[in-house]
């Protein structure tokens, strides 16, 4: 799509210029026209070719056969693996974990991220501070993350053991039941990530016009009903953008289950991507994890896709 | 006043929860092995030997060089390419090129770590497995559709009257992109560098798989090792990851609204 105008600047430009030299080569007349700059985006397609769209069909193929994960040898198995996968009991809780990391850790980054926000909204001196502290684990690697929390959780000399001790009670071993363990993994990720769920509500806090503000509040809006009415409706991108992102990274989860877990006792805290490695690195049963990866895609596209179309659909525009 | 108070309060006291863990963090990595006392307890001695151990019994200074190393030749590619691809994705929105847009976005809402079994696969045949060629390839492969991303947003609020001037001017169509538009994308490369900064350098997933002998481990890979080498040496694995998160935490006090903005930025993707 070239405009009249640039058309014409460029046949103007190729007259003046084959007045002077003539008849072009093919390649020069090419590398003149606007259609060969598209000659520079083949690097990224070339990446993403090899490094994305191959391996997904590589993948596919994988997930037909009996592959160890290293020899040359294997066959193809057909839908054994998946009809393996889909029947397997232990998977079952694998996949509800993935969920509650998912959805579990987008609940609360989200609530807990836009409480904060409203209140650091607010004016008053060091809210800049605060900022900073709450903010300041999303630049921590997530694997360290875990380990600073182990820490707390430890059954010996574990922080929260000794404040239970300290109150005359018995010290619990908090990471040895696996739904408990989910659930402290899925605080772990949210204490992590809450302040970029934070920072991003600010901003669109920060963005909201005050006259609208003013208006609700000159029409005898209380500050609930101005808040569910009119601040909430205006944030929906912020929401939009806040909740996708959570959805997609909490599905993912792998770090902080390696470091406070390693998807234990038993498999009893796994994620999805975390059995992945175990079945192709452990198991060397590279079929089943190329399958699982795949479920996993279909899952998390599916949810990323269908919030986004969701949530989209509930933005305003001013 | 009572509100100022309860502000004042409900801060203090939001930033301590905050700051809790790595208060517990900074008091084991400063006591003996020895000392038993409670982790809330700060030590009453000056005692520096554990970092010293750290530094010393493991290669954790090979890993900091293997993590910069990779960052930045990964951050480098990952911008090199992004740019390019970014502007005639943003100038010539043709039908094929919005779908070639649509296909590099897509990958954002696709997740990497479900094609990690192939693609640890390919890489291997390929011979790339311990070389930081081949990670940091995968690096650049997986950020490339958030700085395509955000360098196409950004190109487009470009006025694209600078464009036809430079074209009037003599400029050819490669020259307006690298004297023109190039000089134009720091705000934004800013924000592009720290985003993928911070993801490279603190990568486990990729690293765990692709990087497996010990010469060419980065720091998440050598940190995860202590926590299963030290298990009764807690203090040392606790002085480790103190001492890893030195780099990252001072470029975040002296360049903090950048880290903010960017983060925040590299978020809004979706």
């Amino acid at each position: 799509m070239i405009d009249k105008h640039e058309r014409s600047l460029s046949i103007l430009k190729k007259n003046t210029m084959s007045d002077t030299k003539g008849r072009k080569n093919p390649i020069k007349k090419f590398l003149d026209s606007p259609s060969s700059l598209n000659l520079m985006y083949i690097p990224a397609l070339l990446l993403f070719t090899l490094f994305i769209y191959f391996p997904i069909t590589q993948g596919i193929k994988i997930s037909f056969t009996n592959w160890d994960g290293y020899s040359a040898h294997y066959s193809f198995v057909g839908l054994e693996k998946y009809h393996f996968m889909f029947t397997d009991v232990k998977l079952r809780r694998v996949i509800v974990n993935t969920l509650i990391y998912g959805l579990g850790s987008t609940l609360f980054q989200n609530i807990l991220g836009l409480t904060y926000a409203v209140f650091l909204n607010g004016k008053f001196k060091g809210k800049n501070i605060v900022k900073t502290i709450v903010y300041f684990p999303a630049i921590i690697a997530p694997l360290i993350m875990g380990y600073v929390w182990y820490f707390v959780f430890q059954y010996k000399g574990g922080a929260l053991n000794d404040i239970l001790i300290f109150f005359g009670k018995e010290p619990v071993d908090w990471l040895a039941s696996g739904p408990r363990a989910v659930w402290l993994i899925t605080f772990v990720n949210t204490f992590q990530w809450m302040g970029v769920a934070m920072v991003i509500y600010l901003a669109g806090l920060q963005a909201i016009p005050k006259d609208l503000l003013e208006a609700a509040e000159v029409d005898g809006a209380s500050g609930f009903y101005k808040f569910i009415h009119v601040t909430i409706p205006l944030l929906m991108p912020a929401v939009t953008v806040s909740i996708v992102l959570n959805i997609i990274e909490g599905l993912k989860l792998f770090d902080v289950i390696m470091s406070m877990t390693a998807g234990g006792p038993g498999s009893a805290s796994h994620s999805m991507s975390t059995m992945m490695y175990i079945l192709y690195f452990s198991r060397q049963d590279a079929g089943y994890a190329a399958a699982l990866g795949n479920l996993m895609f279909v899952m998390i596209s599916i949810f990323g896709i269908s919030v986004l179309r969701l949530l989209r659909r509930r933005e305003v525009d001013l | 006043m009572t509100k100022k108070i309860f502000s004042y309060l409900t801060a203090f006291c939001i930033s301590a929860i905050h700051l809790v863990p790595f208060y517990l963090l900074i008091n084991i990595a400063f006591k003996t092995t020895q000392d038993t006392s409670s982790r809330w307890v700060p030590p009453k001695y000056f005692y520096l030997q554990n970092f010293v151990d750290v530094w010393t019994q493991t290669r954790l200074d090979l890993a900091l060089l293997n993590t910069s190393i990779i960052t930045i030749g990964s951050v480098a590619t990952v911008i090199l390419v992004g740019m390019l691809a970014s502007y005639p994705l943003a100038r010539l929105p043709t039908r094929f090129n919005n779908f070639i847009y649509t296909l590099s976005i897509s990958t954002l809402i696709v997740p990497a770590l479900t094609v990690l079994v192939p693609l640890y696969k390919f890489v291997v045949d390929i011979h790339g497995i311990n070389t930081f060629w081949a990670i940091g390839l995968v690096h650049t492969t997986f950020f490339l559709p958030t700085v395509i991303f955000l360098y196409t947003g950004f190109i487009r609020t470009i006025p694209k009257e600078l464009d036809e001037a430079a074209l009037i001017d003599g400029c050819n169509r490669y020259e307006i992109f690298f004297r023109i538009i190039f000089p134009l994308l720091k705000p934004v490369t800013a924000s592009v560098i720290i985003v993928i900064m911070l993801g490279v350098w603190n990568d486990y997933r990729f690293s765990l798989f692709l990087l497996q002998r010990p010469s060419v481990q980065t720091v998440p890979l050598v940190l995860s090792q202590f926590f299963s080498q030290f298990q009764n040496n807690l203090p040392l694995a606790a002085a480790g990851s103190l001492l890893s998160m030195i780099p990252m935490t001072l470029a975040y006090l002296f360049l903090q609204r950048y880290f903010i903005s960017g983060l925040a930025e590299g978020a809004v993707k979706g």
